[in-house]
């Protein structure tokens, strides 16, 4: 199965995002921001970093990105997309996820373990998990505070879309606690923290991030 | 307006210049007229003073660092790739790897400006890594602050530490560890010391230098713009102009502080890999402090032949700079590559798909000269090594301060002690909780741990740890370690003690100490007493590294650390690369085990002078430092590395500041394990808690490896003590020292995470 991870101009954990894919067993394959072929993958993972700098609202700039279109049209009829942390920003920009992720309410940028709830079992990238399943996985944002107005929350909740909460400190300010949502049909999901700094023992706090890169896999590999 | 053609410099001899007010002494000024057979042009004059300063040439420690040259140039590893004199030194670390790694301070500039100065720095010392052909692969931050609640240490420390954050996270660096420290001493001077290691293959190290007749100068990276030119502009508002008569038409002063774009520098960063792995730079230097004098006097000083350059072609941010200023810029984010004129165009190219600008400005020619053209005149043409590399050299005065005995003698004997168990107790938490002791997490939950998934240790660890490569086993660990407070009472000694430090962190984490590093922070030059202690201190590195068999690879120095005649602590912060084959087996600093038995090893001698709690308890600073025994710390080492390898001990942590007290606190916090210890009762419980004698470390050990681990000890002749065992996690977790006091861990962890968030988070 083949999962691209796309490079903008100022991706920083891309090269962990194919490394996650390598080690749940999948082949990741390398797109650039300034191309417009997905070759042939399928499923794609928006990386953290801080594209363009984000020096205007974090993922602004890169939901125009020439990949953006395909990746775009291809979410909404269903392709699966996973945004981690820079790349949640860039799903939000993009209007395929609702909501903005805004400047921590600490005003300071956090590193640090994160337990969180897993909530919805059901989407492409967390089937592997049991609902209510605890995580500790890595966070790491300064622009991570999950805002949407109340109405916008409460169909989330509503709809069962929130995928997984924060578990005892709020880290950034999250209206709700909310650190990841989907799509209404589940392909598409986003999150703050990172899944792919939690596949090996070794260079993370815990394999709890492995989850999401197996849930995609073997998604693809029982619908092929 | 007017520019300073070499012509007319030539013609008209006697025109006034501002050299004082640039930093050059009336017979540094003399010696240029000398070499140049006239007046330099006043850009010539920008170039010599900008690189004839202490900060570019190293004149006043130039001869006392030469020791360092003279240790041998290879580790237990091989040859070095790169020693002192390169942008960074490069050690070969096995599997056809080589590593480089450096510290530079940026001080001053993180005084005035906290968040740019400390960005800045960062941004300077990955570049530096780059520029010798390697992946940045981490970085660490040293820092030392004020008193930590003094207002200006709330002006400085939280930009400090959000600039080193800043730029570091947004270039996908991760930080792995570095110090923070507040002494009085440091208000109105801290220091922001950055490292950055990278890692290369061996056929990949690039050198800077300017090679190969016609070949191409490019520049590349950000525009550039008055960032940093501070005095410089002095030659372009008042005396040029004043001299010919004009109007001052030149731009106003500019802030002396650089501004960072870290986007700018992942990109190039991302840019220069690909170039190097093109296989077409045949040189390259990054662009720091000096700007492009340094960048193009270097590169031709070091090549063979000479270069000329076009200075009008340089991309500004701000059009209205004189060619004063141009050369003068230390704008950030820009590299200097020689290419041939074959490869020129692949070179635009890879820039191009990077959105980099890239311009060639220059070419290698044969004249031996470096000249600098401005729309058709030349404004600069001057001997590149007498700019770059044979600038003033300095035999500063140096004098043993008349204070130093009575500093010495004011020994720590008669401070009162604690001596009941509640006593005890309250000292313990007095000292986990004090600004220097007390949990970092506030400053170093700001920085990215994990970018780049390849670390495996991170602060609070002794040591940060990074696999060299995803497919490999291969790491290398770092400390930086200094205490100043040692350095002030001897500065042999301190020097000693800060390497032994950092060589025993990077031991304790499994990996074998390899080479060294240093940025050595002092106060003004120009003061004996300050020369005095520098002279000590590089002594007693160079007798240590010779002792330790470790080369110093590179290192920096920063003076004029001080405020009126007020000098800083002497701070030789000493960095110590090591190298473990297999990172698995790697040792974390937490208790993990309940059952497993604690051991301390090393003598534990009385010795309170500079300790902690003296400058906690009593805010003394008096007497002698521990006792430099290199030979015990080299035996502590070798068993270090060992026990990892052989999977020995399940954790380890070294006794520095705070002494045992403080490292059961420490490696009880870190997993939240308990310990029952009993203190070895030959020694006055006091003085087993708080003295800090050197090559001492804490070890868990499984009981099925006891034998082993103290046979091991035995053989080695490294002193051991079994002092107790792990106990529980959870909620009734606790640190209890049988028949003096117990403390549950909740206590402790409220004590000592409390401290820096009351400081700095109102």
């Amino acid at each position: 199965m083949r999962i691209g991870v796309v490079t903008f101009p100022g991706s920083l954990d891309d090269r962990d995002a194919a490394r996650a894919v390598r080690v749940a067993g999948g082949e990741a394959v390398a797109l650039w921001h300034a191309d417009t072929d997905l070759r042939s993958v399928d499923a794609v993972v928006l990386p953290g970093g801080f594209s363009y700098g984000d020096y205007l609202r974090a993922g602004a700039i890169a939901r125009f990105a020439p990949i953006m279109t395909g990746i775009i049209a291809a979410a909404r009829g269903g392709f699966p997309v996973l945004g981690i942390c820079n790349g949640f920003q860039v799903l939000c920009e993009s209007h395929l996820l609702p909501g903005a992720l805004v400047r921590n309410d600490r005003r300071k940028f956090v590193c640090r373990d994160q337990r969180l709830r897993v909530e919805k079992t059901s989407t492409f990238w967390t089937s592997d998990y049991a609902a209510g399943q605890e995580i500790v996985i890595p966070i790491k944002n300064g622009e991570g505070g999950y805002v949407a107005d109340d109405s916008t929350l409460d169909r989330l909740e509503g709809e069962g879309r929130v995928v997984v909460r924060y578990v005892g400190d709020n880290p950034n300010g999250s209206y709700r606690d909310i650190a990841g949502i989907s799509n209404e049909a589940g392909n598409v999901v986003g999150l703050m923290p990172h899944p792919e700094h939690a596949v090996e023992t070794l260079c993370g706090p815990t394999t709890d991030g492995l989850g999401f890169f197996t849930s995609i896999l073997n998604r693809l590999v029982a619908t092929s | 307006m007017t520019v300073d053609t070499v012509k007319y410099a030539a013609d008209n001899p006697d025109v006034e210049q501002p050299y004082r007010e640039l930093g050059l002494k009336d017979d540094e000024y003399a010696r240029i007229r000398e070499i140049l057979g006239r007046r330099p042009t006043s850009c010539e004059l920008a170039m010599y003073s900008v690189m004839w300063s202490e900060h570019c040439s190293y004149k006043s420690s130039k001869v006392h660092l030469r020791k360092f040259g003279d240790l041998p140039a290879e580790t237990h590893r091989g040859k070095l790739l790169a020693g002192i004199g390169e942008n960074a030194g490069v050690v070969d670390v096995g599997e056809g790897y080589a590593v480089t790694f450096k510290v530079e301070s940026h001080n001053h500039p993180s005084y005035v400006e906290p968040y740019q100065g400390a960005a800045t720095g960062v941004g300077g010392i990955v570049r530096d890594i780059l520029a010798m052909g390697a992946r940045p692969v981490a970085v660490m931050d040293s820092l030392r602050f004020g008193p930590a609640d003094a207002p200006d240490t709330h002006r400085v420390l939280p930009g400090v530490v959000a600039g080193v954050g800043g730029y570091g996270n947004c270039l996908g660096l991760p930080n792995v560890g570095g110090e923070v420290v507040f002494d009085p001493s440091y208000a109105g001077n801290p220091l922001v010391n950055a490292l950055s290691v990278g890692v290369l293959r061996h056929e990949d190290l690039h050198l800077a230098k300017a090679a190969g007749v016609g070949n191409q100068v490019i520049l590349y990276g950000a525009k550039t713009g008055g960032d940093g030119i501070g005095g410089v502009s002095v030659l372009a508002s008042e005396s040029f102009d004043a001299a010919t008569g004009e109007g001052s038409g030149g731009p106003a002063k500019r802030p002396a502080v650089q501004v960072g774009d870290p986007f700018m520098e992942k990109l190039l960063i991302e840019c220069t890999l690909e170039l190097f792995a093109a296989g077409i730079v045949v040189g390259i230097q990054d662009l720091g402090g000096a700007g492009l004098s340094c960048a193009t006097s270097e590169l031709a000083s070091a090549g063979e032949g000479g270069m000329r350059v076009w200075l009008d072609r340089v991309p500004l941010r701000d059009t209205s700079l004189a060619p004063e200023e141009i050369l003068m810029s230390e704008s950030q984010e820009r590299m200097m590559a020689v290419v041939t004129p074959a490869d020129v165009e692949r070179f635009l190219a890879i820039c191009a798909k990077w959105d980099v600008p890239a311009t060639v400005i220059g070419e290698v020619d044969a004249s031996g000269r470096l000249t600098v053209q401005w729309l058709g005149e030349v404004v600069v043409d001057v001997p590149p090594r007498t700019v770059a590399h044979e600038g003033p050299v300095y035999h500063r005065p140096l004098a043993r301060p008349d204070w130093q005995d009575t500093l010495q003698a004011d020994v720590p004997d008669t401070l009162a002690r604690p001596r009941s168990g509640e006593d005890l107790r309250a000292t313990l938490l007095r000292l986990a909780s004090s600004p220097n002791l007390s949990d970092r997490s506030w400053v170093t939950d700001q920085y990215d741990r994990y970018v780049l998934g390849n670390t495996v240790l991170a602060q609070p660890d002794d040591a940060g740890m990074i696999r060299i490569a995803e497919d490999s086993s291969l790491g290398v660990a770092l400390a930086t370690d200094c205490n100043g407070r040692y350095a002030k009472l001897d500065p042999y000694a301190g020097t000693q003690l800060a390497l032994a430090e950092a060589y025993r962190n990077v031991a304790v984490s499994g990996a074998r100490p390899l080479a060294v590093t240093n940025c050595l922070n002092f106060g003004s030059p120009e003061d004996p007493a300050v020369m005095w202690q520098f002279e000590q201190a590089t002594l007693g590195l160079a007798d240590a590294c010779r002792e330790l068999g470790l080369p110093v690879t590179g290192g920096n120095v920063s003076f004029y650390n001080q405020t009126g005649d007020q000098a800083i602590l002497p701070t030789p912060v000493v960095g110590v690369l090591g190298v473990i084959d297999d990172v698995r087996q790697r040792t974390p600093q937490g208790w993990r085990t309940p059952g497993a038995a604690i051991y301390l090893l090393g003598s534990t001698r009385e010795e309170l002078a500079g300790s902690e709690w003296a400058h906690v308890a009593h805010g003394h600073l008096g007497g002698l430092p521990p006792r430099v025994d290199l030979a015990a710390e080299r035996q502590l080492a070798d068993v270090l590395v060992d026990v990892a390898r052989d999977g020995l001990v399940e954790a380890a942590h070294d006794l520095s500041d705070g002494g045992l007290a403080q490292a059961l606190v420490e490696a009880s916090l870190r997993a939240g394990f308990g310990a029952r210890v009993s203190l070895p009762e030959d020694l006055d419980p006091f003085v087993a808690l708080f003295s800090e004698s050197s090559a001492r470390a804490v070890v868990a050990v499984r009981p099925e490896s006891e034998v082993a681990f103290t046979d091991l000890c035995a053989t080695r002749g490294v002193p051991y003590a079994s002092i107790g065992v792990v106990t529980e996690s959870g909620e009734s977790a606790r640190l209890a020292f049988a028949g003096l006091f117990d403390v549950p861990l909740a206590e402790l962890r409220a004590a000592w995470t409390s401290v820096l968030p009351a400081l700095f988070e109102a």
